[in-house]
């Protein structure tokens, strides 16, 4: 082969510059056929909740729908409290402290989905498994909470996950 | 390629400008098969019969089905009471799709037990693997339709596989529930995606066919044709035989629709979904259970995950993990034990993934998940080196019409490679 023939020509830019041009384009036009999967925009609208907690009794607990998925609220109770308090941080998989996870020590919010594969974890009615540590119990693959809603026991990998919620009175919540 | 004798003027106008009745004949009538196929081989023609019933039924069940989280339970409801027949149809397709995995796994095994997947069927295999994946996702979507409480929460944990992916895990899920959770959006698309994949089944099964076709069935001997008097044509020989096993097919799969209709599903379905409760005890449909089973055996999540998956995809690296020369196991003493081990591997897999994931079922899980790893990605590759087979038999016709005895056993796949 001569040497002419291994240099790149006019004719390998016209190539390499269409096969990019065309790819571009394509890969322009495959993005709003995949986005399209996303939330819509009326999905989006109905990401906040409100709700007032004044009515959830010492030792109590409520789920709150929010974006489709249950929100536990739990008044605590003194002993559940100082139980949560108590836990050396180096006992957890997910190492938080309860001050980190509430600003209000006898109200805790939570989203009421297992963090290992989205299951509801029990624990919510006076007559449900709590799990060993006194909190949830999921029950699809055996995943244990305390009563600060961290992973203690099971294939779960983090804590039940706080939604962004903040005091819009002294009561009222607004959850998303 | 000889051409069929076409009397009718019309047929043999057609043909000459598009060749469809050349082309039946080559293919299903003239088809040289191998004339010591046993029943095993039946279920290849069973599984495509199979996914016509599925296709038929399915299409005729989406006229009656409303895809809305409000309407999806009711109007299922209203198929089963109010619609001529429709309790038939939606049991016939409900229960169909058991009987196509049951059929599809038989299918499977006999591949594994007389070495199919060995060259030159390696793509044949693969395609079919590829298939596999695909009823998976379709049974999967499917299930998610009525809406019920096994619908919903096996949607949802299924599609939170995907949430152990790092960085972008929970990106995934968002965008394919087309919200914050299982919703409308999700159910939506998976009736779309139910009613598209089946249709790319078909296109994947009739490239499957091509590369059947291309070198012909394998047999119980394992042996490659030698000519014509180790064969027969497809037709009558094979078409009969395989309509007499889809009629005993078909008997077996109308009493379970007609007498045990629910006996393969699961009572919960029949609540409709709250996305509120989760199952006390939620279990996937019977055909996912190995699979789950391996992924609960794994105490990381993304472990988990991966090693579910891995699970089939090491199906597509088999026939380079068999270096064996033999392929048909009733010349590989060893092999023929480990592939019932194998077996039973699967069968303990399927019940402990039905069992909840504590105390000893747990320990088992374990085992029999290094078990089933360990036959593919030690055991068979060792085996390749050291196990001796029986001589193989000269050809087919010999075998079947006797004496036919006589070729040293091949060496083991070690010393063969050897110059």
């Amino acid at each position: 082969m001569s040497d002419i023939n291994d240099q790149p020509t006019r004719r390998d830019f016209i190539h390499v510059a269409s096969v990019s041009a065309a790819a571009l384009g394509a890969a322009c036009v495959a993005w709003p056929l995949i986005d399209q999967m996303n939330p819509a925009a009326d999905t989006l609208a109905l990401s906040t909740t409100e709700f007032d907690v004044s009515g959830v009794q010492e030792g109590m607990s409520v789920s709150v729908v929010w974006r489709g998925k249950p929100v536990f609220v739990r008044h605590r109770t003194k002993a559940e409290i100082e139980e949560a308090a108590a836990v050396e941080l180096s006992d957890l998989p997910d190492p938080q402290t309860d001050a980190d996870r509430t600003p209000r020590p006898e109200i805790l919010v939570l989203l009421g989905v297992c963090t290992h594969l989205g299951c509801v974890p029990l624990g919510q009615k006076a007559t449900d498994p709590k799990g060993e540590w006194g909190g949830w119990f999921c029950p699809c693959h055996g995943s244990h909470y305390d009563t600060s809603g961290r992973i203690r026991k099971g294939p779960a990998p983090t804590n039940l996950v706080i939604p962004p919620y903040k005091y819009i009175s002294d009561d009222v919540i607004k959850i998303g | 390629m000889s051409s069929p004798k076409l009397t009718n003027p019309v047929a043999r106008w057609i043909d000459h400008r598009l060749p469809v009745f050349t082309f039946l004949h080559h293919e299903m009538h003239e088809y040289p098969t191998p004339k010591n196929l046993n029943y095993w081989w039946n279920f290849g023609s069973l599984a495509g019969i199979t996914l016509v019933i599925m296709i038929v039924t399915g299409i005729i069940l989406s006229m009656h089905y409303t895809a809305h989280v409000d309407h999806a339970f009711q109007s299922v409801e209203r198929i089963m009471r109010d619609v001529n027949y429709g309790w038939l149809i939606r049991y016939i397709h409900a229960n169909g799709a058991s009987f196509f995995f049951i059929v599809v796994y038989i299918h499977i095994f006999r591949g594994l037990y007389y070495g199919s997947y060995k060259a030159p069927r390696e793509l044949l295999w693969m395609l079919g693997v590829v298939i596999l994946l695909l009823m998976m996702a379709t049974a999967f979507m499917g299930y998610v339709l009525p809406w019920g409480q096994m619908s919903f929460w096996g949607a949802t944990v299924i599609t939170n596989l995907f949430s152990a992916i790092p960085l972008v895990g929970e990106s995934i899920v968002t965008l394919l529930w087309g919200g914050f959770s299982v919703d409308n959006p999700t159910l939506n698309r998976f009736f779309s995606l139910h009613y598209l994949l089946p249709f790319v089944i078909v296109g994947v099964v009739v490239l499957h066919i091509v590369a059947l076709h291309r070198f012909g069935s394998n047999n119980p001997l394992g042996i490659d044709v030698r000519g014509d008097q180790d064969t027969v044509s497809f037709h009558p020989y094979y078409t009969v035989k395989d309509m007499f096993g889809l009629s005993v097919f078909l008997t077996i799969m109308a009493a379970v629709v007609f007498f045990l209709p629910n006996s393969m599903g699961h009572p919960d379905n029949y609540i409709p979904a709250n996305p509120m409760v989760t199952p006390a005890h939620i279990v996937p449909e019977w055909y996912f259970l190995p699979f789950y089973a391996i992924l609960r055996a794994v105490p990381d999540k993304l472990l988990g995950v991966l090693a579910m998956f891995a699970a089939i995809a090491v199906l597509f690296v088999l026939p380079w993990l068999d270096r064996s020369p033999v392929r048909s196991a009733t010349f590989r003493p060893i092999y023929k034990i480990m592939f019932w081990v194998f077996l039973l591997d699967c069968v303990a897999l399927t019940y402990l993934g039905a069992k909840p994931a504590e105390g000893i079922y747990v320990v088992l899980s374990r085992l029999c998940t290094v078990y089933y790893f360990a036959h593919f990605i030690i055991l068979l590759p060792a085996l390749s080196v050291f196990e001796t087979p029986r001589s193989l038999p000269r050809s087919i016709g010999k075998s079947v019409l006797g004496g036919g005895n006589g070729i040293p056993a091949p060496a083991p796949a070690a010393a063969r490679e050897k110059p």
